[in-house]
């Protein structure tokens, strides 16, 4: 275990002098930069109070919190043209916090996004059923609802680390492509007995109304028919066309893409359909040449974003914080290493701990201004522990594409400059 | 009577008038008209493939009219997915997936192109067109021969080089899972 480092952060006392106050901190921390920056502004700067500017209809970011997300496509080709773009990632290290602002939650869309009327929106539940129907958007909204708080994560997360580490990556660029939102809908479980779904359909086909028509098999385990739910809210307004609008179902736990947007359809059968998704897509490439198909849970995941790549520390106090997520259920405990990796001390998680959505961790750490590494390891409730890579990469080889969730590391050098590296 | 009871009380009597059979009055009955408008699906077994057929001669000029601007004019080079070739580059450092080195069912590839393709006009292929670039594609990959044909008996039938290529995962694995001995 590391050193416990007691951190000071009270104003110093009026007959303590600097010198002892520093030599007192078991650290060795130095405030005086704190303490010179403070003595070079006065309160007689800050601008005078005033009349702001007319009440509006909706809010939008101050014009000081300019926050994007960055729309990319596969490992390595950043900054592109958006019509280029296949996803669009989540600008972790601006947020704080365990939701994500709506507007900033991850896309990944395979047809670019639908502008769809809900008035014309139909959802067409049939297969092995008694009763195949028709639904509205309305009709969902009379229903029984379930609210949830869930991460939604695409499983291309973290895929530019698979064969390298470029060192210009920021946490956004590595690990945008997760999100924890509140959504709200009617429960799976609900629509089952709507239909009168015959006991014997074990499968179920969800697919959506963009021009790709995305489709995936579903298999009715208990978990899924208790947890599911088709949503037709997010963050407590109607869902963003780019997430679904004006329906989408929602897999607690699972691949972002069997969260499937702009639903029209769910079929239900006794068997996969072997679409084009879960087979020449989201499986996972081994080193053998065989692949990994209906890898369909999101396994336990973390990450440092603050630091993250590209920021710049100072020696001294720094707080640590991240996210850490599991679809097995609620996350245990998250440890963090600021050694790369030879010692751990377990980080506070903010409260509350959600099954199947993102918590924030953090702790205070000492740097003593020596080149170092930081990583962060998450364990879930049912005792599944993040791998460190070398670990994930024997057993995955680095062709799989998808499910990537080794521990990132985050190397510091002698100037303080954060950069992503493999381990 | 409170307005907001003479509200409750004319949502029940509407509720009640339009719910012809159903506990509750959610959605309607689907037509089996409609029904079949939306249920494009394929299975593996060829569960929802339509009458119809195409040959690889027909379906080259179908690749050639709707397909090649962005696969490329055999399959490969274009500006989107690689369609032909990568056999044997699975477990190298540079795999190269592709219909025929990858794709484990030829009925998999009728569907993804009926639903998907062309990308500005999906859904647009006739079964016929959708059936004759299919059979065209295979036959990029030496999968069925140039004088070849593909309809809904012979579809489901062939073997695709990587059927066997594929593992489940145990949590799920369909072989498995629901089949409680």
């Amino acid at each position: 275990m590391t050193s416990k480092a007691t951190i000071d952060v009270l104003p110093r006392p009026a007959s303590v002098s600097r010198r002892g106050f520093v030599g007192g901190l078991s650290a060795g921390i130095l405030s005086v930069a704190a303490t010179e920056a403070a003595n070079a502004e006065s309160l007689a700067d800050v601008p005078d109070r005033g009349p702001g500017a007319d009440l509006s209809a909706h809010s939008e970011r101050s014009r000081f919190a300019k926050i994007d997300r960055i729309p990319e496509s596969t490992p390595g080709k950043r900054n592109i043209d958006p019509s280029n773009a296949i996803n669009s990632k989540t600008p972790h290290q601006r947020l704080v916090g365990n939701i994500t602002p709506t507007d900033l939650h991850y896309e990944r869309s395979h047809s670019g996004v639908p502008d769809i009327d809900p008035e014309q929106h139909r959802l067409l539940i049939h297969g092995m059923v008694g009763k195949p129907l028709v639904f509205s958007a309305d009709d969902l909204k009379r229903m029984p609802s379930v609210t949830r708080v869930v991460f939604i994560e695409c499983t291309g997360n973290g895929w530019e680390n698979w064969k390298k580490a470029d060192p210009d990556l920021t946490v956004q660029n590595t690990h945008g492509l997760v999100s924890t939102n509140e959504w709200t809908g009617v429960p799976l479980k609900f629509l089952i007995d709507l239909v009168a779904k015959d006991k014997d359909s074990t499968w179920m086909l969800a697919e959506g109304g963009d021009g790709a028509g995305v489709d995936r098999s579903i298999p009715l385990t208990d978990e899924i028919v208790n947890e599911a739910f088709v949503a037709y809210g997010q963050n407590g307004e109607p869902l963003r066309p780019a997430h679904g609008f004006p329906m989408r179902l929602v897999m607690p736990g699972f691949e972002g893409n069997l969260n499937i947007k702009w639903l029209r359809r769910l079929k239900f059968g006794s068997a996969p359909w072997m679409t084009r998704w879960e087979t020449a897509r989201y499986t996972q490439l081994l080193a053998d040449g065989k692949a990994r198909q209906f890898q369909l849970r999101m396994d336990t995941n973390s990450v440092i974003i603050q630091p993250s790549g590209m920021m710049q520390i100072q020696q001294g106090y720094n707080r640590i914080s991240g996210l850490a997520w599991s679809g097995h259920g609620k996350i245990a405990k998250v440890e963090i290493s600021t050694d790369g990796g030879k010692t751990w001390t377990q980080a506070q998680l903010s409260q509350p701990v959600l099954s199947k959505a993102q918590v924030r961790f953090q702790m205070d750490w000492a740097w003593d201004g020596k080149p170092t590494r930081v990583v962060s390891r998450s364990t879930d409730e049912q005792g599944n522990v993040q791998p460190d890579r070398q670990s994930f990469i024997a057993a995955m080889g680095t062709n799989a594409l998808f499910h990537y969730n080794a521990q990132q590391t985050w190397s510091i050098d002698a100037a303080g400059r954060v950069r992503n590296v493999l381990a | 009577m409170s307005s907001r009871k003479r509200l409750i009380t004319g949502v029940l009597t509407i509720g009640l008038l339009a719910s012809p059979a159903f506990a509750f009055d959610f959605g309607r009955p689907a037509t089996p008209d409609e029904i079949k408008l939306w249920d494009i699906d394929v299975g593996p077994d060829g569960k929802g493939l339509p009458d119809g057929s195409g040959t690889v001669t027909q379906g080259k000029q179908v690749f050639s009219d709707y397909c090649s601007a962005c696969h490329g004019e055999n399959g490969q080079g274009g500006i989107k997915d690689r369609l032909a070739g990568g056999q044997g580059t699975l477990a190298s450092n540079m795999p190269v997936k592709t219909v025929g080195s990858f794709w484990p069912y030829a009925t998999t590839l009728f569907d993804y192109i009926h639903r998907a393709m062309p990308y500005p006009t999906p859904g647009s292929l006739s079964s016929d067109e959708t059936y004759a670039v299919t059979a065209y594609i295979l036959s990029l990959n030496g999968i069925v021969p140039a004088d070849g044909k593909v309809d809904k008996d012979s579809l489901p039938k062939i073997k695709m080089p990587n059927r066997d290529g594929f593992i489940p995962e145990p949590e799920f694995d369909p072989a498995r899972l629901f089949h409680t001995k």
